[in-house]
């Protein structure tokens, strides 16, 4: 092992200790030295004195997901302490807090086990109860700097910036910096072998989540009303649209907001906001997660029905019901999918990354106005609560936002009438009219039975008119919805498909499998309804492993439901821990697949 | 100006409002509902109401929940935007059409059913936000389009067409608007247009969220002898407490107002609402006096009508949160966006 720039630290402690200040200063500055790197929060559903862990890999070669190791275990949390210690792989390091004896009776010969005294030297150092436990994140920090190697200078830089405000408090903190630091210098030998150097892989990056992502691409999407009701882990993609409207939305001169945030008595309430906003022609979207949908399915339908725009952002996490709420899963595809009763679905995107929460959020909004239909975003908690290191946004301000087809006041004039639900122009997309505009442009949204032009009915041929026309434009969506990326391969005979926040996890796979001679090609689906390059995709190969994270295969189904593939092709892997995916996960599962006898 | 889109059977003196449009401009659809319904005489009321209002058709919008009642949008104001949403939802959508265009007048026609049972934590939270709308609840103690079940709104005692009478007490919309801090409550009758249309003209001018709570009866599920919902007994117990005249703008209170029982209120828009106590013992701008006197008359089995609360102080949702004063969805796109060399700016914070 020992390779330069590839360690993965843990560090174990208990939540609401105020360690999360700690753990993203080992990030930034790892990611300020220039050295790519994946961070991974796992924590509970609680406020405080539950067991929380921080993941820091460190990854020269630029791998984009959790690694399946831990080199260094920081070892915070008594607690835990058995856990801990059992995670460390064979000829690793495990710090603990040596203030107090160790239990002797819990030991492993094939790691090194590194006692520091971080509570004594903190207590005799700083003063007050809450001070020294603070301190003590920052202490475990310094030492982390001498055994990894971490440039001190870096670390003093980034405390310097977030104290700038508060500028005693720097002293404080270099001063527990270097209790670590010299402890750990003093005692043992510096660095160890799996250390960091300085390199150049993070140039042009930032360090972001995937809620902050989304809130600041609502914001360039000009979205200006939001409703929500709060709800693990999607709270915060609204909260980072807020803090980002108080900067930019307020008007100079008057005082007064260019933006409506509605926190909603529960989601129904949430999602009903939204289709009124959406209905009178605002872009306004909602955030939300699992339990959140479930309540809003009936207004789901309806917008699909009566043909209203909608931006839906759903955070998943893990289910069924409560299921874990802090933890990570893929597993409301089908929920989404097909929300609500009858013959109703919808379109989905599937961002992978922070960066695609950014874009995605601008493109949801062209497509909802543009099909006039809900559409969703399926983040999850991986991507949207943890920090990742992606290429800087760009925002393209000549790219003009595609609004759809809504009547102005002289179009409207100049018609003879206005009908809501004709297929002028064979795309099955209607135009819309909105309110206050024209009393020409006037018609009764509803979701009862409706005629093409608008009007109540419960004649049969009437009604399936509209629901037809529902499936051409639903066809019109497949043509105009974001492309898979696909890398292909014609020597290969089978494939990886995935989605989301599997995709890091893939990529690497791919990368360690072809070290052992079995390529596979590759293609990552954005959208649904899927497009024909999905289709023809899956016909191009014998096998294609469908990598998702959930138990019931719900991406395997939705494949066959909507794009026809062909079942015996498809092989599931699934992931359903509650954890982020790993390669390590997918490499294995292919192995076992090519073992029971599938040609690879 | 006239926005008159398909030919309607005009009688050509037919009297028109500022707009140069007559009533049945204002009209809708024909009615689909049970002949005698109560809430066909409401929809006359608010045709009656928008028309001599001089809304202009297309700023006006018609919102509504699921029943007979909240169908009825249909029938009214058919060159105005309709909004027939879900069973108990009205408000929130209401909710989110008003954060995007306050600049239109909202009119939202409800059930008991569609607001005190499946849509009652909807209806309560718009009444918080204070959101600035008329929200008229079709009152009839029952469920109507699902024939008959007894709603939240039946009073106990109150008797079923078949079956026993009523147990549970009753939910009582005008109780709840007190309580909760709506600043225009109102109930009236649908059998008495002359006291409803002044109502639903103040509301619809007033600032904010006014309940009117209007006793309409089902014909056909719920005006037997035994039912506390039917004509004859809303007639033989209705009491109107506090009269009001709804005054237009630069219109002169022509009426002379007995000292001491008047009183003139200024809503939105330069228009005047004047209330008339009957009962001199009733304050309708207390809140505490006028929930007291309210149930105190229940209790003795009357059907208290009038404004019975009015409040044009409080501010409304926007003003609440400080928005604009123009419509949200119409501020264009890119002013909204701050530009890439700002999100350089921004994201150097993530580095
Ligand atoms: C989610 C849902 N549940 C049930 C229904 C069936 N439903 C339609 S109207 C109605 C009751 C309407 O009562 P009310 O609001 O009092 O209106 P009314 O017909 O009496 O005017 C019910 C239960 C529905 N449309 N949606
Ligand atoms: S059932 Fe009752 S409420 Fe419905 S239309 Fe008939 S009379 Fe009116
Ligand atoms: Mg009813």
């Amino acid at each position: 092992m020992a390779k330069l720039n590839d360690v993965v630290i843990k560090i174990a402690t208990v939540n609401g200790t105020g360690s999360a200040s700690a753990n993203g200063l080992i990030m930034k500055s790892l990611f300020r030295m220039g050295i790519p790197v994946v961070g991974k929060n796992y924590f509970p559903s609680n406020i405080q004195g539950l067991p929380t862990w921080y993941e820091i890999r460190v990854t020269g070669d630029d791998y984009q997901c959790r690694s399946d190791r831990v080199d260094v275990m920081v070892a915070m949390n008594a607690q835990t302490y058995a856990r801990d210690l059992a995670e460390v792989i064979p000829g690793g390091w495990f710090i603990y807090d040596s203030t107090w004896p160790r239990n002797t009776q819990l030991g492993r010969d094939d790691i090194t086990i590194i006692g520091i005294p971080l509570s004594r030297m903190c207590n005799e150092h700083f003063d007050g109860a809450r001070a020294r436990i603070l301190m003590k994140n920052i202490a475990y920090v310094g030492a982390l700097a001498a055994f990894l190697a971490i440039d001190i200078d870096t670390i003093t830089e980034l405390i310097e910036e977030t104290f700038a405000d508060k500028k005693h408090l720097i002293a404080s903190n270099m001063e527990a910096i270097k209790l670590g630091f010299d402890y750990a210098r003093k005692n043992f030998v510096c660095p160890l072998p799996s250390k960091v150097a300085a390199m150049d892989g993070t140039k042009g990056h930032i360090i972001i989540d995937g809620n902050t992502a989304a809130g600041l691409g609502c914001l360039y999407a000009g979205a200006t009303v939001g409703a929500w009701y709060p709800i693990t882990p999607s709270t915060s993609l609204m909260d980072a649209f807020r803090t980002f409207c108080a900067e930019y939305r307020v008007d100079p001169e008057t005082g007064k907001r260019t933006y409506c945030i509605i926190q909603a008595e529960d989601e129904l309430a949430a999602i009903g906001m939204v289709l009124g906003a959406s209905w009178n022609g605002a872009r306004s979207f909602t955030s939300t997660s699992g339990p959140g949908i479930s309540l809003m399915s009936e207004f789901l339908g309806y917008a699909y029905y009566a043909e209203i725009p909608a931006v839906l952002f759903n955070v998943q996490r893990c289910g069924p019901s409560t299921g874990m709420p802090t933890r990570t899963q893929q597993s409301d595809i089908i929920s989404c999918a097909y929300a609500s009763h009858g013959d109703t679905k919808h379109v989905l995107l599937f961002p992978a990354d922070p960066g695609e929460c950014f874009t995605m959020a601008q493109t949801a909004f062209d497509l909802a106005e543009r099909l006039q239909t809900p559409v969703m975003v399926l983040s999850d908690l991986d991507i949207g609560m943890n920090d990742w290191m992606v290429p800087e946004f760009e925002f393209d301000e000549k790219k003009i936002a595609d609004r759809g087809k809504v009547l102005s006041a002289a179009e409207l004039e100049q018609m003879e009438s206005f009908h809501r639900y004709l297929d002028v122009d064979g795309d099955g997309i209607p135009y819309r009219s909105l309110p206050g505009v024209h009393p020409k442009g006037s018609y009764f949204t509803r979701g009862s039975g409706h005629t093409k032009y608008g009007a109540y009915t419960e004649e049969s041929s009437e009604y399936q008119d509209v629901v037809d026309r529902l499936l051409l434009k639903w066809e019109t969506a497949r043509s105009i919805v974001p492309e898979p990326e696909i890398e292909f391969s014609k020597f290969n005979k089978a494939a990886i498909l995935s989605f989301g926040s599997s995709h890091g996890a893939c990529q690497e796979a791919r990368d360690r499998l072809a070290a052992q001679n079995i390529a596979l090609n590759y293609c990552r689906v954005k959208s649904f309804p899927f497009s024909a390059s999905i289709k023809e995709f899956i016909q191009q190969h014998e096998v294609v492993y469908v990598v998702e994270q959930n138990r019931d295969a719900q991406f395997r189904a939705l494949l066959m439901l909507d794009s026809d593939a062909d079942p015996s092709k498809l092989i599931s892997l699934l992931h359903y821990d509650g954890m982020p995916l790993n390669a390590g996960f997918v490499v294995r599962r292919v192995l076992e697949e090519i073992a029971k006898g599938q040609a690879a | 100006m006239s926005y008159i889109s398909k030919p309607k059977i005009q009688h050509p003196n037919a009297r028109r409002n500022k707009l140069g449009l007559t009533s049945r401009d204002y009209e809708g659809a024909v009615s689909t509902l049970c002949a005698g319904c109560g809430h066909d005489s409401v929809t006359a009321a608010i045709v009656q109401s928008v028309y001599e209002l001089n809304i202009e058709p297309h700023m006006l919008a018609k919102m509504s929940g699921i029943g007979c009642s909240s169908k009825t949008p249909a029938y009214f104001a058919s060159q105005s935007h309709g909004f027939n949403s879900v069973h108990g939802r009205m408000p929130s959508v209401t909710t989110g059409a008003n954060a995007a265009n306050r600049t239109l007048t909202y009119i939202g026609v409800s059930g008991d059913g569609d607001s005190l049972s499946i849509g009652a934590g909807q209806f309560v939270h718009a009444i918080r936000r204070n959101l600035n709308m008329c929200y008229i609840i079709e009152n009839n103690g029952v469920y109507g389009l699902t024939k008959g079940q007894f709603s939240a709104s039946a009073d106990i005692g109150s008797k079923p067409k078949k079956g026993l009478p009523n147990q549970q007490e009753p939910i009582d919309p005008v109780s709840m608007a007190l309580s909760l801090g709506a600043t225009y409550i109102a109930r009236s009758f649908s059998g008495d247009k002359e006291q409803l249309v002044p109502l639903i003209q103040g509301a619809l001018m007033h600032k904010g969220f006014a309940l009117v709570d209007v006793i309409s009866p089902c014909v056909t599920f719920n005006d037997h002898e035994g039912s506390t919902k039917s004509y004859a007994h809303t007639r033989k117990h209705y009491h109107n407490v506090v009269n009001a005249d709804f005054i237009a703008p630069a219109e002169e209170i022509k009426t002379a107002y007995d000292e001491g029982s008047a009183m003139s209120v200024e809503l939105h828009g330069g228009s005047k609402i004047v209330l008339r106590k009957v009962d001199k013992d009733y304050d309708p701008s207390s809140r505490a006096s006028s929930f007291k006197y309210l149930r105190d008359r229940f209790n003795a089995g009357e059907i208290i009508t009038g404004l019975l609360y009015i409040d044009e102080a409080r501010n409304e949702m926007h003003d609440l949160m400080g928005n604009v004063d123009m419509p949200l969805s119409q501020l264009p796109l890119e002013t909204l966006n701050p530009g890439n060399k700002e999100l350089k700016k921004i994201l150097s914070g993530y580095r």
